[in-house]
């Protein structure tokens, strides 16, 4: 507000004074008319009469330096009325309008304190938010992703990952059948698959090696619903077959992918297991991820968290791809394999105890995920 | 599975760590030990142990002694029970016969004579009956049948203990006649079938061979004469016998999984030694003491594998990098193999290799990969390296991820949680949501009859979730699934084939799903769910997309929604689903008071359609102006004549016509009956200039003469 130029006073006569004054008093009016708050009127009241940068002064000095020395009384007493002008008019009337101003926004105020009004959203479920991570995790190392049907033959669930027909790891998988499958030969009855396993064929089937597969998927097993089981869960199957996979391969795999899922401070244990299409069989634990392997009431005192299995490609599990896909020669080539439940993994991250409220569509406990 | 610590010490005397570290190493090795309980007073600790099903062998106190004396590399002595000479009495060995040579490959017998029937102690080194029970909490019955529990917890050697007197004849292992009667020591009178294997004498069957012995001949306290059973038999072969019975024994579980063909002289001599210490005689022949009647063929397959090759290279290609530099050496080879029982030979291909002779313990080991398994486990696993393998080809995401994310992310926007539901329903409830009839597909198996079906449809699980929240008192329910939907094609009976789709059900009651304390809080409608499956069509690139409703007589609305608030989703001419107010009819039966918005979407028709793609198209820098009209309308004329009329005028053409919708529909007192007004909002627009008044009235008028023409007079 104050770039408007000082004006130019180059005679002393009262003519121009008196039209070198009103310029001015034009001047801060224009200006005053645009205050409209008590923060405007401080800035104009300092703006003309700061001790420092006021305009008054700024005029007052260029002025007076200009005027000779005859004309610099009446100049003088000029700029004491301008002044009083300022003061007294153009100020209180400012202070009048710049408060009653204030009032009128005053009676807008907000109780700005209430709740905000929220378009409530909705929540991921805590098991495809789960299981998209750990698809992340090995889509980084190179994983492709892949899927398979729900309800499953009989041989690709059971035959072909080498448990044979009458087996007794297929009583630790209980399975539930379609019915009226008695007319069909054993390997072509169907079945809800037990395990995402059976896409690890049906992958193999269709392409040959290299394969870096994950499979996320939902499978079912004859279980009755309690606090960790339930007739329905989740798995992501991994397949790793190249030539050169080793077992050494595997660990350093799953231990990096449970680093990444779980924290870079999380260790990793491999432990022998038995399942029927890996061999060497492992299970692997984590450190618990609670107590930072302590010990808690989480890990059972023991550090210690079991939270998959894995293992080398059986060599059987080989033979049965090879009916299709001939470079599958388990001389030539190896592979690994692993399996993670993702309800296992969810429950840990979420710190959730009961696995039936994944499958309730419970608003309360979906809400927690937004 | 229990294991006294205080038995494996004595068997394995040079056994010097604690309990808790022999627990960890041999957990770490694969003999899991899931709890130690210590017994206190020099009585050593329970192990509770977790064996995996094939490794049948370690199941037992010996089979435990074997894997810490590979992890320590100490002695095992053999097991070997001495016994009386016999008195030679009779000029033939008690009759033994093996009649199905494919289901029983040995069959031992011992006849014992004149036998005190009594209690159990602790009778010589090795025998420690008595205080072994007691540790383990294991009841006693008498010497006989505990000398039979010991053998079996001692080596896992399944033994029966015969009463001699009750059997006729002599013994043939045989197949039932179908309908022979058995009455099993469980007290139950079974009806055999001709393909269960039954221990049998000259005149009916004793015992369900490999499974349960006979009621009939079982030891009592007057029992005088013992015939001693130890046999292996084929593991389908007692599978099929006691799956047949629902039976699960101890003996069956070790003989389905396959027995050590070796063992039962072993156990014979040991079920023998405890009885005869409390009196009486082995009855011999000439030639001995023991009858061992066997198979060959079985004999040459357990017992006399012949050996396999394995290679040093193979177990480093196989195992990969250790963290010690020195690796996996022929010492380590010979060393673990060896102290497992494998006998191994130097073998002329490709040194270092051997032939390995195979323990007739461990039929789980056929392969040269189940030799290189138990080179890593004693090994250790955590001793190996963990390396990453080299990059593989470029990542593939499956074809409809991109359009799940997409359909997800908008329900999720638009205030639905997702929610994932039981995959079954019952037959009742997928007919009533079946989109086609007759091809559901029934469990044979099923959890209960309300979970009888495979969901044909996503909906009853929708109407569940919804139930549950409402019984829960959550009135506010806004929830979608994603998931796999089943149908199935049968002949002459049988489940031929069943089909996949996946499917999107999306169900809501309550309020809108907004909050704050100065807006009035709204009913969720069906234009909210209706909205909601636009803004998910919205996000793929089709042609048109449109909602229609059959007349209710036509029976084309499913059952499950309001017949006139129900409305078919189409894109590009393709139904790809159904949305509205669920059924009063069904609403009653679930007790549910407010309405109930559901629908279901059939996403394998919707991922046909490619995403759209977003793409910039200019925006005019000229002002818009929008014209509002009000209409009246007869009921019978829907919003949807009105919209047509619109866009025929757009393309009539009408570039500037660029927007137009309804602002407003509502019914008041000034309207006759039977009618309804509307507030039509239109806006026009030019690329090029601003819209002169002149035009702008044009515009209107013609506007005007559309909706007049559709059957709309304009509110004065
Ligand atoms: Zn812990």
């Amino acid at each position: 507000m104050t770039n408007d130029s000082i004006p130019n006073l180059t005679a002393f006569d009262d003519e121009s004074l008196d039209k070198a004054f009103a310029e001015l008093r034009d001047q801060a009016k224009a200006v005053a008319d645009a205050v409209d708050s008590s923060e405007a009127l401080e800035a104009f009241r300092l703006s003309w009469l700061g001790r420092k940068q006021g305009r008054l002064n700024e005029v007052s000095s260029r002025w007076l330096k200009a005027a000779p020395p005859e004309a610099k009384k009446a100049l003088g007493q000029r700029f004491n009325e301008f002044k009083q002008f300022l003061l007294t008019e153009l100020l209180l009337e400012l202070d009048q309008r710049s408060k009653s101003a204030d009032a009128a926004l005053k009676a807008q105020a907000l109780d700005i304190t209430l709740p905000g009004t929220r378009r409530l959203l909705g929540a991921e479920h805590p098991i495809t938010r789960t299981m998209s991570e750990i698809v992340s995790v090995f889509a980084a190392l190179g994983y492709s992703v892949g899927v398979g049907p729900e309800v499953e033959t009989d041989y690709y669930n059971f035959e072909s990952m080498n448990f044979p027909p009458g087996h007794p790891a297929r009583d630790t998988q209980d399975t539930l059948v379609i019915a009226s499958q008695e007319r069909k030969p054993l390997r072509d009855r169907l079945l809800l698959r037990t395990h995402t396993s059976p896409v690890q064929m049906r992958t193999m089937e269709l392409e040959p090696p290299p394969v870096r597969i994950v499979i996320p998927g939902k499978v079912h097993r004859n279980d009755a619903a309690d606090a960790t089981h339930s007739p329905i869960f989740h798995q992501v199957e991994g397949l790793c077959v190249d030539t050169h996979i080793t077992f050494s391969h595997l660990k350093g795999t799953l231990d990096h992918a449970m680093k990444a899922l779980f924290g870079s401070a999380v260790k990793t244990r491999f432990f022998p297991s038995f399942f029927p299409f890996t061999e060497p069989s492992a299970d692997v634990q984590i450190s618990c991820i609670f107590c930072g392997g302590k010990g808690c009431r989480k890990c059972k005192q023991s550090g210690w968290i079991e939270l998959l299995g894995c293992g080398m490609v059986d060599p059987a599990v080989f033979a049965f791809a090879r009916e299709k896909q001939p470079a599958y020669d388990p001389k030539k080539i190896s592979g690994f394999a692993f399996g993670m439940g993702v309800e296992r993994i969810a429950m840990m991250k979420y710190g959730i105890s009961e696995i039936g409220q994944f499958y309730a569509g419970d608003m309360r406990f979906l809400s927690l995920f937004v | 599975m229990k294991i006294l610590t205080k038995w494996l010490r004595a068997y394995l005397p040079g056994l010097s760590v604690s309990d808790a570290q022999l627990a960890e190493d041999l957990t770490l090795r694969g003999i899991a030990v899931e709890g130690i309980c210590d017994l206190g007073s020099g009585n050593g600790s329970i192990f509770a142990m977790d064996i995996t099903t094939n490794r049948v062998d370690a199941m037992n106190h010996y089979g435990i002694a074997r894997e810490a004396a590979a992890i320590y590399a100490l002695e095992l002595p053999a097991l070997a029970f001495p016994l009386p000479a016999p008195r030679p009495c009779s000029q033939r060995p008690f009759s033994v016969a093996i009649e199905v040579e494919d289901a029983c490959g040995r069959f031992t017998a011992r006849v014992l004579r004149d036998v005190a029937i009594g209690e159990s102690r602790d009778w010589f080194p090795g025998a420690e009956v008595s205080t072994y029970f007691a540790l383990l909490d294991q009841k006693k019955i008498s010497n006989a049948v505990d000398a039979t529990n010991f053998a079996w917890l001692a080596m896992g050697q399944p033994t029966h203990a015969f009463d001699l007197d009750k059997i006729e004849g002599g013994i043939v292992v045989r197949r039932a006649r179908k309908g022979e009667r058995l009455k099993t020591l469980d007290g139950v009178e079974r009806v055999l079938d001709a393909d269960d294997l039954v221990v049998a004498d000259h005149a009916k069957p004793l015992a369900l061979a490999g499974v349960m012995g006979g009621w009939d001949t079982m030891i009592t306290p007057a029992t005088k004469n013992v015939l001693v059973e130890a046999a292996w038999f084929d593991p389908m072969a007692v599978r099929r016998t006691a799956r047949r019975h629902g039976l699960h024994t101890d003996a069956s579980h070790r003989f389905e999984r396959g027995a050590d063909f070796n063992a039962a002289p072993v156990a014979s001599a040991l079920v023998s030694a405890i009885l005869l210490a409390g009196g009486g005689w082995i009855e011999g022949w000439a030639e001995g003491d023991l009858v061992d009647a066997r198979v060959a063929a079985i004999e040459a397959r357990t017992a006399h594998r012949p050996p396999i090759e394995l290679k040093l290279s193979e177990v480093q290609r196989i195992l990969g990098r250790t963290e010690d530099a020195e690796g996996i050496t022929t010492a380590t080879v010979e060393d673990v193999l060896a102290a497992l029982g494998c006998k191994l030979a130097p073998s002329p291909a490709a040194p270092p290799a051997w032939s390995a002779t195979l323990p007739s313990w461990r039929l789980d080991l056929e392969r040269e990969i189940d030799l290189i398994e138990e080179i890593a486990r004693v090994y250790g696993y955590n001793r190996f390296a963990n390396t990453l393998p080299a990059f593989g080809e470029g990542v593939r995401a499956l074809p409809w991820a991109e359009k799940e994310t997409a359909a997800r992310g908008t329900l999720l926007a638009c205030g639905f949680h997702e929610a994932i539901a039981g995959t079954f329903c019952s037959a009742a409830e997928a007919e009533l949501t079946a989109p086609q009839p007759g091809q559901v597909v029934a469990l044979g198996n099923p959890l209960s009859e309300e979970a009888g079906v495979l969901r044909p449809s996503l909906i009853p699980g929708m109407l569940a979730m919804i139930a549950g929240n409402l019984h829960r008192d959550v009135s506010d329910v806004r929830l979608f699934e994603m998931g796999t939907v089943f149908s199935g094609s049968a002949a002459n009976g049988t489940v031929e084939k069943v089909d996949e789709r996946p499917a999107l059900a999306l169900g809501a009651t309550g309020l809108a799903p907004e909050e704050g304390p100065l807006h009035a809080p709204r009913a969720f409608d069906f234009f909210d769910l209706k909205g909601a499956v636009e803004q998910v069509l919205a996000r793929f690139d089709m042609r048109a997309v449109y909602f229609d409703r059959f007349p209710a007589e036509a029976g084309l609305t499913p059952a499950w929604l309001h017949p006139y608030r129900a409305a078919r989703v189409a894109a590009d001419g393709l139904t790809v689903g159904w949305l509205g107010e669920l059924h009063p009819r069904e609403a009653a039966a679930r007790k549910f008071k407010a309405p109930v918005l559901v629908g279901e979407l059939y996403l394998d028709r919707l991922f046909k359609l490619p995403l759209r793609k977003p793409a910039a198209r200019e925006i005019s820098r000229f002002q818009p102006v929008r014209r509002d009209f009000s209409l009246v309308l007869d009921e019978s004329i829907a919003w949807e004549t009105i919209d047509r009329a619109m866009a025929s005028l757009q393309a009539s053409p009408l570039p500037e016509l660029i927007d137009w919708r309804a602002r407003e529909v509502f019914r008041d007192a000034r309207l006759a009956r039977g009618e309804y007004a509307l507030l039509l909002g239109a806006t026009f627009q030019a690329l090029d200039r601003t819209l002169r008044e002149e035009e702008l009235k044009e515009f209107q008028s013609r506007v005007e003469e559309a909706v007049n023409k559709a059957g709309a007079r304009l509110r004065t």
